[in-house]
């Protein structure tokens, strides 16, 4: 692997810091000017992108990293004697961050033009004036010596500032969630996945990222409350339409099962590769209690109550997985629970009435479940609110938005209790936290099947929303994605484990060629992460740590940020 | 306070400890001294719940708590702080602190402890934020020892307090021992360092491979010509 770091030494930034400069101002001009060109020859290849003068949206990114980079660069210069005061804003950073996520996405979008229209020869002098202006940009950062870190986090602004900061921030996050869900060819996704992702390593990189979670700390029940207005929002920006929202439930169900994992992996730190069969359990559940044609029992309770019983049911699956296997060392729970997953597989295909007592009707499983009636509210029926249509998966978004909230609720204020720090302590060393007066076992198991039991209630809900439950829904290959979502967002984290359940979700469902590779793009992306950002994307800092424990830097780094905020972050 | 009475304890097949009887008096410091493989921690271990006895029995206050969990033991008042200190090196000094009283539910009483350690090592309060894990020995030490007085419990096991760490380092953890000793802590140390725990001990257990050879109170066995040629080095 080429390290860049390495690669352009100190020394050679000193040397050539002033040519450096220059080229970096030079690739960002450019970039700026490029999305005024052509860049490519029909208008069928990502968004119109043919027109002399008028930037369409993608190209329209790209102006802005370009902006960012000059911007950076000029106020760097003009700020230096300013900067030595408390706060530090990390502008030669956060250009570097634009001008390597410039050159990316650049690259991403001549390529997508070459594979959507056939060859290269389609791409416009346009688009390689800005892949051009993105290398140089690229180029003259890295000589630029990096600076001191930036302090940024430490900067404090009036209230309503900071509030607002917030709000514009959620804003950003539902316009980059509707643009990105409608934008169905495969490019364009890719492209702006790209863009945002450039944008949040400048962030990162600047030290605004810092300032926002230390603002976002300050004001968590703003944060909580404004995120999830934004969710709600979401389905009125897709005018009444299903497709997205179809997704967009998918997600949703993946991240609150996603969420209850998170409680047995990353906070108890039990390795459960079987959690999709608890699920499973709460969607068979409440299929066969449901009042479908197909049901195999003459016991229909409301739903409410299904729900209890769903998650009772699942929690009772997991006491009987848990307490023999818990007293033992973890890698006995992980083998125990892979074969937990398969055999609950094997035990729905068996419930057919000829391998066993009909209760599941095997592989057909058990179809035509009718949708949900809550308080007379029919979840099959159109709605409308402000003359905006909202169709039936909508409806089943706004249930589901309620238990994603709930099970995030239960997260944090586990996390946050003594529970929650019992959990840390056996993480750390199980025999000393027992020596604390830790009940190691209990907790573990508590951990265990209440995390069942969470899923079990995502699984009744999941029922009703696919309309139909068979046991091949339920395969270890979904216990690995929930799994892999967490490790690729960030295991304890809330931020982190929405983001990488959504990540995982949506780039099947938006790309379709994705889909038939997925396990070995998602295979390469967990060995990338494992090698470059163990910690996941939105890294709890004390499991940032446990991963870079020779990393004296970060050791102090992040003891600094703890004595400036008081508590940990990461864990919001 | 603490009586154990013929105690046998065994990994597997191998005894580590053949039958001891001891007893700890309200307010004593009492010590356990011998070389390694004595079964002084496997003593401490047993007695606080994280192994099970072969054979004997284990009376606090005058409960058996033999078969007692370990989560249990600490709640009627058993602190152990273990060999090699194990505190939690990624975790921040307070939070080690607090999980020494994650058995404990009265907050107001929890915060006046945790001053009280903070007095007692003020180097604890001025890094309360830290990872514990950058700390010096001797530094972990006094947090491990700490941690153990959070639960406030009212007999103290301390598993060799003093290994690895330099003379003057060893010097400032006896004296807290010394200081704790002062303030009425009932305590029972395990140490290799038999000169260092017999000067401040008011009785002594000399253990080898398993059995007691030898009691006395702590000065007696100090000036023990036994004592002195097997554990002080001298001929």
């Amino acid at each position: 692997m080429i390290n860049i770091r390495r690669l352009v030494t100190p020394e050679l930034q000193q040397r050539y810091n002033r040519q450096g400069r220059i080229l970096g101002l030079v690739g960002g001009v450019l970039l700026i000017i490029a999305p005024f060109l052509p860049w490519a020859y029909s208008s069928d290849a990502l968004d119109n992108m043919t027109v002399l003068g008028y930037p369409s949206p993608l190209q329209f990114f790209g102006l802005a990293l370009g902006v960012i980079i000059s911007a950076f660069l000029v106020l760097q210069q003009a700020l230096t004697q300013r900067q030595k005061k408390r706060v530090r804003v990390g502008w030669v950073p956060g250009a570097k961050a634009a001008a390597t996520g410039a050159l990316i996405y650049i690259a991403l979008i001549l390529l997508s033009i070459a594979a959507e229209l056939g060859g290269l020869v389609n791409i416009v002098y346009g688009g390689w004036i800005a892949l051009v202006g993105a290398l140089l940009a690229f180029i003259g950062t890295r000589l630029i010596p990096a600076g001191r870190t930036p302090t940024l986090a430490a900067a404090t602004a009036p209230a309503p500032l900071e509030i607002l900061a917030i709000a514009v921030m959620m804003a950003a996050a539902l316009f980059a969630a509707a643009f990105a869900l409608n934008h169905d060819d495969a490019g364009s996704f890719v492209t702006f996945i790209a863009f945002v992702g450039a944008v949040v390593a400048v962030m990162i990189r600047s030290g605004v990222m810092g300032w926002l979670s230390a603002v976002s700390q300050r004001y968590r029940k703003v944060l909580i409350f404004s995120a999830f207005v934004v969710a709600f929002m979401f389905p009125f920006t897709q005018g009444g339409s299903d497709a997205n929202m179809s997704i967009a439930t998918q997600v949703m169900i993946f991240a609150a099962t996603a969420m209850g994992l998170n409680i047995v992996v990353g906070l108890a730190g039990l390795l459960d590769l079987g959690y999709i069969a608890f699920l499973g359990a709460g969607a068979f559940v409440a299929a066969i209690l449901s009042r479908s044609a197909f049901s195999t029992v003459g016991f229909h309770p409301p739903f409410i109550v299904v729900v209890l019983i769903s998650g009772t049911v699942a929690a009772t699956l997991g006491l009987i997985i848990g307490s023999p296997t818990l007293r033992v060392s973890g890698d006995y729970l992980a083998i125990v629970t892979l074969a937990f997953g398969e055999i609950f597989r094997i035990s729905m295909n068996n419930l057919d009435g000829t391998d066993g007592p009909l209760l599941t009707r095997g592989s057909n499983g058990i179809p035509a479940i009718p949708d949900l009636v809550l308080f007379g509210f029919n979840f099959a029926q159109r709605h409308e609110l402000l003359g905006i249509p909202l169709g039936r998966f909508s409806n089943y978004y706004f249930l589901l938005l309620l238990v994603l909230g709930l099970i995030i609720l239960v997260f944090t204020r586990l996390n946050n209790s003594r529970i929650g720090r019992g959990w840390v302590a056996i993480r750390e060393d199980e025999k000393a936290a027992e020596a604390m007066g830790v009940n190691v076992f209990g907790l573990k198991l508590f951990a265990f099947a209440g995390g069942a039991f969470l899923a079990g209630v995502a699984g009744s809900v999941k029922a009703h929303q696919d309309i139909s439950v068979t046991p091949d829904q339920y395969v270890f290959l979904e216990s690995a994605f929930l799994l892999a979502a967490i490790v690729l967002g960030g295991m304890g984290t809330v931020l982190g484990v929405l983001v990488g359940a959504t990540l995982l979700k949506l780039m099947p469902e938006k790309l379709r060629f994705v889909n038939e590779y997925r396990l070995l793009i998602f295979g390469l992306l967990l060995v990338l992460m494992m090698r470059f950002r163990p910690e996941g994307l939105i890294p709890n800092q004390r499991r940032q740590l446990e991963f870079h424990e020779e990393d004296e830097e970060l050791a102090e780094r992040i003891s600094e940020e703890i004595a400036e905020t008081g508590t940990v972050k990461g864990a919001t | 306070m603490l009586e154990v009475k013929n105690l046998q304890v065994a990994y597997g097949r191998v005894r580590a400890v053949k039958g001891i009887s001891f007893t700890v008096e309200q307010g004593q410091v009492v010590t356990l001294v011998g070389t390694n493989g004595a079964g002084k921690t496997t003593t401490l271990k047993t007695i606080s719940g994280l192994l099970r006895p072969e054979a004997g029995e284990i009376w606090f206050e005058g409960k058996r708590i033999d078969s007692t969990p370990a989560h249990e033991v600490v709640t009627r008042g058993l602190a152990h702080s273990p060999e090699g200190r194990r505190i939690f090196p990624r975790l921040t000094v307070e939070d080690n602190l607090r999980l020494g009283a994650f058995a404990r539910k009265d907050k107001a009483g929890v915060a006046k402890d945790l001053q009280r350690v903070f007095n007692l090592f003020e180097i604890l309060q001025a890094r309360r934020d830290q990872p514990a894990g950058t700390f010096s020995g001797g530094e972990q030490q006094m947090l491990a020892i700490g941690r153990a007085m959070m639960s406030r419990p009212k007999l103290l096991m301390l598993d060799e307090p003093s290994m690895g760490l330099s003379p003057l380092m060893m010097q400032r953890i006896m004296s807290t021992i010394t200081e704790l000793k002062s303030e009425g802590v009932t305590i029972l140390l395990v140490e290799q360092n038999a000169q260092a725990a017999l000067s401040l001990a008011d009785y002594g257990y000399v253990l080898e491979v398993g059995k007691i050879v030898l009691q006395d109170s702590g000065k007696n066995l100090l000036v023990d010509e036994a004592v002195r040629k097997a554990y002080l080095g001298e001929d």
